[in-house]
């Protein structure tokens, strides 16, 4: 048997009294702990990290195993040796969000000066504070620049807010499947999930840590997700109208195959995401609007990075215009861009499984962005 | 080499070292790798088609997904020294706006088309009566991509209409340059206008 590449997540905190990070609402959060991990070496003059950014329910876990795990990390198809991410030629970072339960701090921390878990007083974060949480960390590594900055979904939001917040640091920048602002139809998804959330009455305002949690809730607002994350087409191969149980007709237990799969899927969310992360993250996404009502090219301005653009063309949760409109502003701006619309079946999960053609243009663009 | 690779080089000599090149149409990269060697210029190139993007891309060359007819407009006035638009002009929907904006675009533009009345097309046409089918123009009507059918003439009317300035022309068939009657004896035109 191939022997395991076992990784573990580790864990850098900064921002105690009076440091703490200051966040976009004008609170401030501290101390703050931040879950990473890193995968390949850091060469002598520091020039080949690449920051990887997650997406609304990933975490630090990218790559390899943990010990006595038989999954590998979110991103494994494209993070390890020889792999678009190239361990043997990047050093690669992965840290969990603020906001989060998988490590970094977050709603289901304890907040220090009650000694109680935050809940509903956690302050409301944005994707810009995730990316200033992920700047302390970047700069506690000891790296200046980074070579390059890639992500998914809400992990490219991250990445179009690295290119603007912090241009000096970044060479060369990754936004997938993703957008600089939410439509109404993303927001009115990712609003019918936090009502799911906030209809259990297990909830109970957000205070349930150590009693029972609104998993119900959770699971239907999982449920709604992937639907979003999926196309038609992509359903229709992988269901069908299938039936579980051809004995069992017109009940209200799960009949049809497709049924089954986002209930296994919301029970199985529910053991590894906290419900309050879901509200927070959902509204971090919901509020992140990089223009500020601005024409795109004049936040650009000043951008350094060359920039790759992926999108799906069966992504109908982040539609391809979307993209465009990232590409457009790029070349108003003169930005080094290259876009490509990968021709996909399986909706905005595509940019997880799609891997092959990703991969492609991932090693290609990392190469060039190297050896400029 | 082929009557491709020689349109190429053409291209190549036309262009000023260290530019800034926009190519329409790129395909799988070719000209604006050979471009990038030869002339070390700064290269971006347009493609409609999957594939040569990551063709394109395996080249190291930035290349965006979209089609020409509405891509330039994304574009600021002047932004590249050069646009290109190789064996593709023929293609498009709206030759003349293109054209337009890529004058708008570029400082320079180069355009490089099959010319259609090159003498076996000709021959072709009156003896066979069938529509011609030669290097330059290698499909059949059921096939062809080709939306627009021009001669070097045809091209150089155009030009003059349009108070465009042709700074220097090239004209080729498959042996290399030719110099009498471009008209009815190349089967390649390259311009280069502003």
């Amino acid at each position: 048997m191939m022997n395991k590449n076992i990784v573990e997540t580790q864990f850098f905190t900064f921002g105690s009294r009076p440091h703490e990070l200051k966040l976009e609402c004008g609170d401030k959060l501290g101390p703050v702990t931040i879950a990473y991990e890193t995968y390949g070496k850091l060469n002598e003059d520091r020039t080949n990290a690449i920051l990887i950014c997650h997406a609304l329910s990933g975490d630090a876990h990218a790559a390899g195993f943990h010990k006595g795990d038989e999954k590998p990390g979110w991103w494994d198809e494209m993070i390890g040796p020889g792999k678009a991410f190239d361990t043997d030629k990047y050093f690669i970072i992965c840290s969990n969000i603020i906001g989060g339960c998988k490590g970094s701090t977050g709603p289901s921390s304890i907040d220090t000066r009650t000694g109680k878990p935050y809940g509903l007083a956690f302050p409301l974060v944005t994707i810009k504070d995730m990316v200033n949480a992920e700047k302390h960390l970047i700069d506690h590594l000891g790296i200046k620049k980074l070579l390059s900055i890639a992500g998914g979904s809400m992990g490219g939001m991250q990445v179009l807010e690295w290119m603007v917040s912090y241009p000096e640091m970044v060479r060369s920048a990754i936004p997938i499947a993703t957008t600089v602002k939410h439509s109404p139809q993303q927001i009115a998804f990712n609003e019918v999930g936090r009502q799911a959330v906030m209809a259990d009455p297990n909830w109970n305002d957000g205070d349930y840590y150590g009693k029972h949690h609104p998993s119900r809730g959770l699971a239907v607002a999982r449920m709604i997700g992937h639907i979003t994350y999926m196309s038609e087409t992509s359903m229709m191969e992988k269901f069908g109208r299938r039936m579980k149980d051809k004995e069992k007709q017109f009940t209200f237990d799960t009949e049809f195959e497709v049924e089954g799969y986002l209930r296994y899927r919301g029970d199985s969310f529910v053991k590894r995401f906290d419900a309050n992360s879901y509200l927070y993250i959902t509204r971090a996404i919901d509020h992140f609007d990089l223009t500020e009502g601005k024409p795109l090219q004049n936040i650009f301005k000043g951008v350094k990075a060359k920039v790759l653009v992926i999108a799906f063309t069966s992504d109908w949760l982040y539609p391809q215009h979307q993209s465009r409109e990232i590409v457009k502003a790029c070349k108003l701006c003169g930005i080094d861009v290259t876009h490509c619309e990968i021709q996909s079946d399986y909706g905005h999960d595509a940019f997880l499984v799609e891997s092959k053609q990703e991969a492609h243009l991932i090693s290609h663009f990392l190469k060039k962005a190297q050896k400029d | 080499m082929n009557l491709e690779q020689l349109g190429y080089e053409a291209i190549a000599n036309l262009v000023k070292e260290g530019s800034s090149v926009l190519d329409l149409g790129c395909g799988n990269g070719d000209l604006l790798n050979l471009l990038v060697q030869k002339k070390n210029v700064r290269a971006q190139g347009v493609e409609i088609d999957e594939k040569c993007i990551y063709d394109c891309v395996a080249k190291g060359l930035s290349v965006c997904h979209g089609d020409i007819d509405t891509g330039l407009a994304e574009y600021g006035d002047k932004a590249f020294d050069y646009v290109i638009l190789n064996q593709t002009f023929q293609q498009i929907k709206r030759p003349d706006y293109v054209l337009k904006e890529a004058l708008r675009v570029g400082q320079k533009v180069v355009v490089g088309f099959p010319n259609f009345v090159f003498l076996k097309a000709r021959l072709q046409l009156f003896f066979w009566g069938r529509v011609p089918v030669t290097p330059s123009l290698p499909y059949e009507w059921y096939n062809t991509p080709n939306l627009h059918f021009l001669s070097i003439a045809d091209f150089s009317d155009y030009c003059r209409k349009n108070s465009i300035r042709v700074e220097h022309t090239l004209f080729l068939n498959g042996k290399g340059t030719v110099h009498f009657l471009p008209n009815l004896l190349a089967q390649v035109g390259i311009f280069l206008i502003s």
